[in-house]
């Protein structure tokens, strides 16, 4: 028996990046992994992907994942800018952007919510785990109110939601979902892919290291205890066909994603959440963090509002493919306007 | 309507000789009242006659009622710099009107409103009180419009005074107005009134005048260096544009917007080969270049000061990743705020080392519209050649204000896209490592996203890595790396545009200068030359310096470096880069927010070679 192969002929180890240098247990190695399944399991050619991430362990994460992407570890923060400018300028490029709480809560907030308002195509993950890790321990802006950390004392301070940032900031695609819940993960990146604008998935991924008391919201014990899945979640490729399980209709809703793919949801009771219903999102976040819940699934999705190709009216052609040609005016057309500057 | 008032010097000036095509017109008004047309019609007017002319606006941070100055100079042998003297006085604006008479030159002439009581008047100068109120009531304009049209009635009574052609003024007011009748036609209306007007009711009692002349402006056009830079970044295949706000760089981008539309839009589609977006912040707008100059884009933004010391951190960055991005600063005057509106030349040793660690940039400096439409295309083929941010430092000066220049040429070779690696190029090399030095230049070969070979990709990082970009924190990695981008360097100085040197033979006194400086030196070399003093000059257009620069300081006795910011920090940078010669260099660095006038440079130099 040959080796496994997916259909463009690759192993799944093609998609593999470098050995992990994260703790042992980090749910950021977790969610790398799942992006390995995905995109092994989804065909993706690999030079398709761009990887891109700022500061802080999450953002070392693409390292360990698609070594046959190209990637950048830009700064702290300021990864959507970096991934914004990419993705105008190959528009064939596929941007799977790494972020964490600290790089999209505090340092990154303001570019964050650009990058959402500008809807640039690209998946934008952020390993959330409540804890600044490489610095050695303090409260990052998510952190829990209450909460206790050896190092930082006790935080007094309301936590930034990042799924609520990117509500209001108009978000075409926003999920939250657990490190510790695999499957899930990767039927919501699936659902990122074959989104055409920007895809954020605030994924809680403890940090072994420095939060993973069962008194933080953003811990394993905490996290398998409390979560409340909005809805299970199937991904359905566009070549395959859709087969929605009929028996209980009012609990099954297919939402057709830009490319002709299909994200199938099954409701589950008590939990009944529209995706498309943004006040319903609003007030779904809100209310869960008033009872302490947590809640992962797909909390909204806009498959219509335009990307940031569309409204810069970009060409089809990726820019970087264009050539001299293209580029650079002809001799007759520097004449015409000198002409009409000179007018003599 | 009014008698025209007199001075005692009147009979003086009448046998006075005429003063042709040499002198200073000061239009002083308040800001936001649409003096700008009325200004730039005159300069454009006067050139259209074959006068060289060159025209400096002094304008507030502000957007309407702050005072606002325009200068617009006549120099028949073709001087364009900064004139400190003015002879004629357009005053219009009440609340600067003593101080601006106190200013004008001995027999200059004063225009201003009628109705205004002038406290302190001068025997020594001519006034002449225009009915501006009661020309534009006569002139029928409706109402809503009276504000925009009111200073064509200076246009009007400048050209009877000095002889400008009405033709012209019609010429210019079409340029201006892009040739819509209705515009040009009511404030035509104006400028006839008052020109009627003032052949009517006031005698002439000055020397000034305009006259045509031949051979001096042929072939010659007339624009803000922001335009000309933006014109030479559409010719360099320009890609991707992200900018945030900021005076004096706004108009460029604006410029910029323009070409592109006209030049790089689908007419069918509407769809564009460009994309240009409008940043929150300037973090952001380097950011995106950062992205697409990694991606194989050719990234361009215009900032000021302020907004380049936000891109400090991503400077730094892609002068390590080792990305292609072009930053056009158009200089302003610092620190912080500063002089939002006031020209300067103090962000050089910023821009030079813009960034922390031992990070250093190539930086051009154009001086004339011919350098800022060059610059506009050859820093992307530098950039992308040397894999390295490329920072143009124009300034306010260049940026905003009207100049002459020579006509554009085409770029005269073709776009340099650097050193990068197809997918069968890695095929027949058996390797690709993104930062190893393959031919001894110390630029190594990169690959773009999306280039389809399992060996191609790298992960590009701010933090210290070995030929392969993987993570390394080993000593011998670190400096292997560190001392090939000094070789780059180093081989930058061979690639950036070389001085520009005019040397004379028997002189030991040279003169450096560098961007808007140069039509100061020109004149000052010739006010000098006047009082026996002959001097060599070396125009920089870039750093890292070059050999020949070296070279022109060995051959003087001594250096003077001029420049527009008060540290003398191009002196510095020379300082450092050849301590052996320093004993040799001086500086002459002044920076008040005007730029340098040639009087006062002929002096400094003038004491510098008395206190030797």
């Amino acid at each position: 028996m040959g080796t496994r192969v997916n259909q463009i002929g690759l192993q799944r180890n093609d998609y593999k990046g470098r050995p992990s240098t994260l703790c042992q247990g980090c749910g950021h190695n977790s969610i790398s992994n799942q992006i390995i399944a995905v995109c092994y399991e989804l065909s993706i050619e690999p030079h398709r992907i761009i990887k891109l991430s700022g500061i802080g362990c999450s953002s070392k994460s693409p390292a360990y994942f698609l070594g046959r992407s190209h990637g950048f570890n830009a700064l702290h923060g300021r990864m959507p800018a970096l991934a914004t400018g990419a993705i105008m300028a190959n528009r064939d490029l596929t941007g799977i952007g790494v972020s964490g709480d600290g790089d999209t809560g505090s340092i990154g907030l303001g570019q964050f919510k650009h990058m959402v308002r500008r809807n640039v195509p690209m998946i934008y993950i952020v390993e959330n785990n409540g804890v600044y890790g490489l610095t050695k321990g303090q409260f990052s802006a998510t952190a829990d109110i209450g909460q206790e950390l050896k190092y930082a004392g006790l935080n007094e301070l309301p936590p930034i939601d990042i799924c609520l940032e990117a509500l209001a900031a108009d978000v075409s695609f926003v999920a939250r979902s657990f490190a510790g819940d695999a499957k899930q993960v990767r039927e919501l990146l699936k659902a990122a892919l074959s989104h055409k604008g920007t895809a954020v998935l605030d994924i809680i991924s403890p940090c072994v290291t420095f939060n993973n008391h069962e008194t933080s919201t953003k811990s394993y014990p905490y996290g398998k205890l409390h979560e409340e899945a909005l809805q299970d979640i199937t991904f359905i490729p566009e070549y395959d066909p859709i087969i929605v399980d009929v028996h209980e209709p009012g609990q099954v809703q297919a939402v057709r994603m830009h490319d002709g793919s299909h994200l199938v949801l099954r409701k589950l009771d008590p939990v009944k959440h529209d995706p498309t219903d943004k006040l319903a999102a609003f007030r779904l976040i809100e209310e869960a963090r008033i009872e302490n819940q947590f809640i992962t699934g797909l909390i909204y999705v806009d498959e219509h509002r335009p990307n940031l190709h569309e409204t810069t009216h970009l060409i089809q052609a990726p820019l970087v493919h264009l050539t001299e040609a293209d580029l650079r005016p002809s001799a007759e057309a520097l004449d015409r306007v000198l002409g009409e500057i000179c007018c003599q | 309507m009014s008698d025209v008032q007199t001075s005692p010097l009147d009979s003086l000036m009448a046998d006075q000789e005429p003063v042709v095509n040499d002198f200073q017109i000061m239009i002083a008004t308040v800001n936001g009242s649409g003096s700008q047309t009325a200004n730039s019609t005159l300069l454009r007017a006067i050139f259209r006659m074959g006068v060289p002319v060159s025209g400096k606006n002094i304008f507030p941070s502000n957007i309407q009622g702050l005072p606002t100055w325009f200068t617009i100079r006549l120099s028949k042998d073709g001087y364009i710099a900064r004139r400190e003297d003015y002879h004629i006085l357009v005053a219009m604006n009440l609340q600067t009107v003593e101080e601006d008479i106190t200013n004008l030159a001995v027999g200059g002439i004063v225009l201003y409103p009628e109705e205004w009581k002038i406290k302190h008047k001068r025997d020594d100068v001519v006034y002449y009180p225009v009915p501006v109120k009661a020309l534009v009531d006569e002139s029928g304009t409706p109402s809503s419009f009276v504000s925009y049209v009111s200073n064509m009635v200076y246009v009007g009574v400048l050209a009877t005074l000095l002889n400008i052609e009405l033709e012209q003024i019609e010429y210019a007011l079409n340029f201006h107005f892009s040739n819509k009748p209705k515009p040009v036609n009511m404030n035509m209306a104006l400028v006839r009134l008052s020109y009627d007007w003032a052949q009517d009711n006031l005698p002439k009692n000055d020397p000034f005048t305009v006259e045509r002349m031949e051979g001096k402006t042929d072939g010659m056009l007339l624009l803000d260096g922001n335009s000309a830079g933006a014109l030479g970044t559409a010719f360099g295949g320009v890609q991707v544009v992200a900018w945030y706000p900021i005076t004096p760089s706004t108009s460029m981008i604006d410029a910029l917007r323009t070409y592109l539309s006209d030049m790089r839009t689908n007419p069918d589609t509407g769809e564009a080969s460009y994309a240009i977006i409008q940043a929150e912040d300037e973090i952001g707008a380097i950011g995106m270049l950062v992205g697409a100059g990694w991606a194989g884009a050719r990234a361009m933004t215009a900032t000021s000061g302020p907004g380049m010391s936000l891109m400090t951190e991503f400077a730094g960055l892609a002068y390590y990743a080792e990305v292609p991005i072009v930053i056009w600063n158009v200089q302003r005057v610092g620190p912080s705020t500063g002089l939002p509106t006031r020209s300067s030349q103090g962000d050089v040793l910023a821009a030079y080392f813009l960034g922390h660690g031992d990070t250093k940039h190539v930086v051009l400096l154009p001086s004339s519209l011919e350098d800022a439409f060059e610059f506009g295309w050859k820093s992307f083929d530098l950039a992308e050649r040397l894999q390295t941010p490329v920072f143009v430092l124009s300034d306010l000066d260049l940026g905003m204000n009207l100049w002459m220049g020579k006509l554009f040429e085409y770029p005269d070779q073709p776009m340099d896209r650097g050193k990068v690696m197809t997918a069968e190029d890695i095929q027949r090399a058996g390797e690709f490592a993104r930062y190893k030095d393959v031919d001894g230049d110390g630029i190594p070969y990169r690959t773009l996203p999306g280039t389809d070979h399992p060996d191609a990709a790298y992960f590009a990082r701010g933090t210290g890595h070995d030929e392969k970009a993987i993570y390394s924190e080993r000593p011998d990695d670190w400096v292997a790396n560190i001392e090939r981008m000094n070789r780059k360097f180093d081989t930058a100085r061979a690639l950036v545009p070389p001085p520009v040197v005019d040397e004379v033979a028997g002189t030991e006194i040279g003169l450096i200068a560098y961007g808007t400086t140069d039509a100061c030196i020109v004149e000052s070399r010739d006010l000098l030359r006047e009082q026996g003093i002959e001097t060599s000059y070396l125009r920089l257009r870039a750093l890292p310096l070059s050999d020949a620069t070296r070279d022109f300081i060995r051959r003087c006795d001594r250096v003077y470096v001029v420049e527009n910011n008060t540290d003398g920090q191009m002196a510095k940078i020379i300082y450092m880069e050849y301590p052996d010669l320093a004993p040799k260099v001086k500086s002459i660095a002044y920076l008040d927010g005007m730029p340098l006038a040639p009087r006062w440079l002929t002096r400094a130099v003038q004491e510098r070679e008395q206190e030797r």
